[in-house]
């Protein structure tokens, strides 16, 4: 690199790789996702703006680097697209004043901001939370933009059954504790719309390629954690193939692509180091698979890279390359 | 009766100046998982205060009896004693509230503010200053208590003073306010996170207050 690109550039070029995923997620999902990012932007920047006046921070510069509109795409991508409003005002009050904020700004948030505000979201208000749109392809009722419209102002339920649908992890789970089979369930209806959801995580897959040839993610954190799911997905599905989904379809759905390459790549709250990168990332693919196979939670990246954010400082400071001239590695507490 | 300038001290120490909850610090344990609603938190905050007051009043009584060197273990058994006598009181008077406060009425022994101020201040003062202090602290921690009570309540339940009635009796029962009607609830207030980010935020505000008038 020639050289250090700004942080407005580097938001811009997030932005870039990720509407593949947000066009994909319209033809297959239907318009509601671009009312969620519009809406949590609106709200990000209006909090922002907010605490950065009552922090006596100029607002041009705060605002325009464009971190909020990152946060703010991330959190409408990880919730559904049919919530009333206010959570979204939620998760962002969550995300910018208290995730980002409150820690003194952008580059001293110890956690991902649009994590925190998702993990907010989901541990308060489970119930409105679990309101997932079915594609398409599959809902017997498809909205029109004024339906959609009416959903997230007015709150108003229409046809809760006929748009929505129970995500894969979520019907996995359920349908695992009703005695039935992990084999058997895959690629079966009673698994839906789990084609429709490859689309969308290929999506994010070109966008995420894309951010690695513009060099502003590196190879690390994604292949590590993408590496940390399937080494723990495929060895539990070692153990107990009847009950573990195996790694073809931990990797697929949920978030796990969106995670791999948007989400856990966060450059101020991930470890920095290269060794640090793959420790972290593998860490948290492993916390993800387990959280979902065991955990209460439909899926865990959100808590996982939320735990493995607290962790990364400890692992830079003993990951630190070594230094050119000097043959002992120096760790925290040494003196000299 | 005019407050005299050294009892002033004592209460201005208490509730502002050294206030244990958001300046001191101390006995965070039971304030963080406690202060769910406002019964729970003034419950607690008063057992408290009655075991400081007690505390230090006869721990200030016999001070100039007790070695040196044994001196933390003598106030670990005072206070223990008191505490199991207050313990019972509440068990035997207001069993609800008893059953809902659970272990943390025992554990009161452990809180570090009611060691502090035994150690601290009457160890070596005298006896009705060391009770005022007892006192003025164990306000001081109930304020803090209710004050986070009050916030968790009205965020995470949309209601305030719910649940008087297992400390009052029956003709408590109405007392609840209903702040939000129809309000979803939110959960995050109620659970232990909860807790850490009103306490953060009590303290910001008590140091902007501070440094404004500064």
């Amino acid at each position: 690199m020639s050289s250090t690109p700004s942080v407005a550039r580097i938001m811009t070029q997030v932005l870039v790789a990720l509407l593949p995923g947000m066009a994909a997620h319209v033809w297959l999902f239907g318009p509601g996702i671009l009312f969620s990012v519009v809406l949590c932007a609106s709200f990000g920047l209006l909090f922002e703006a907010a605490i950065l006046k009552a922090r006596n921070y100029p607002l041009r510069p705060f605002l325009g680097d464009g971190t909020t509109l990152v946060t703010a795409a991330l959190l409408a991508l990880t919730l559904p697209t049919l919530l009333p409003w206010w959570l979204y005002a939620v998760g962002m009050l969550f995300a910018t004043v208290v995730g980002k904020q409150l820690y003194g700004g952008l580059g001293q948030n110890t956690f991902n901001p649009a994590m925190l505000g998702f993990a907010v979201l989901i541990v308060s208000f489970p119930a409105q939370i679990n309101v997932w749109p079915a594609p398409a392809t599959l809902a017997a009722y498809s909205l029109s933009l004024s339906d959609t419209f009416e959903m997230i102002f007015t709150g108003a339920h229409l046809k809760i059954d006929a748009y929505s649908a129970a995500t894969p992890l979520d019907s996995l789970k359920a349908h695992l504790r009703s005695g039935h089979d992990a084999a058997s369930l895959i690629g079966t209806q009673l698994i839906p719309n789990l084609q429709a959801r490859d689309l969308v995580a290929l999506s994010y897959l070109l966008g995420g390629l894309y951010l690695m040839a513009r060099h502003i993610i590196t190879w690390h954190i994604p292949v590590a954690f993408l590496g940390g799911i399937a080494l723990t997905s495929g060895a539990l599905y070692l153990i107990d193939p009847s009950h573990q989904a195996g790694p073809f379809f931990h990797l697929i759905v949920g978030g796990t692509l969106l995670g791999a390459f948007f989400i856990a790549t966060d450059p101020v709250s991930a470890a920095n180091t290269p060794i640090g990168k793959l420790i972290y990332a593998g860490l948290a693919g492993l916390i993800t698979v387990m959280i979902r196979s065991f955990g209460s939670f439909p899926d865990g990246i959100a808590f996982a890279i939320l735990l493995m954010n607290s962790a990364a400082p400890l692992i830079d400071a003993y990951m630190q390359p070594k230094v050119f001239g000097h043959n002992r590695r120096h760790l925290p507490g040494d003196k000299s | 009766m005019m407050l005299g300038s050294e009892t002033r001290d004592i209460f201005y120490n208490g509730l502002w100046k050294q206030n244990p909850g958001i300046i001191q610090l101390l006995g965070l344990c039971p304030l963080l998982a406690v202060s769910n609603t406002v019964v729970n938190a003034l419950a607690l905050g008063l057992a408290t205060t009655l075991v400081m007051a007690l505390s230090n009043g006869s721990v200030a009584l016999i001070r100039n009896f007790i070695p040196n060197a044994l001196r933390i273990p003598t106030f670990v058994l005072l206070i223990a004693v008191l505490v199991t006598i207050v313990t019972l009181v509440i068990q035997a008077y207001a069993q609800p509230l008893y059953l809902v406060l659970g272990i943390f009425l025992p554990l009161i022994t452990t809180n570090c503010i009611v060691l502090a101020r035994v150690e601290a201040f009457a160890s070596k003062q005298p006896t009705v200053n060391s009770i005022l202090d007892g006192i003025a602290m164990g306000l001081g921690i109930t304020a803090v208590l209710v004050t986070l009570g009050a916030l968790r309540e009205v965020i995470g339940k949309g209601t305030l003073f719910s649940g008087f009635d297992l400390a009052l009796g029956d003709f408590a029962r109405n007392w609840t306010v209903t702040v939000f009607p129809d309000y979803p609830g939110f959960l995050l207030a109620i659970l232990p996170p909860g807790a850490f980010f009103g306490l953060g935020l009590l303290i910001a505000l008590r140091n902007a207050l501070q440094s404004r008038k500064a």
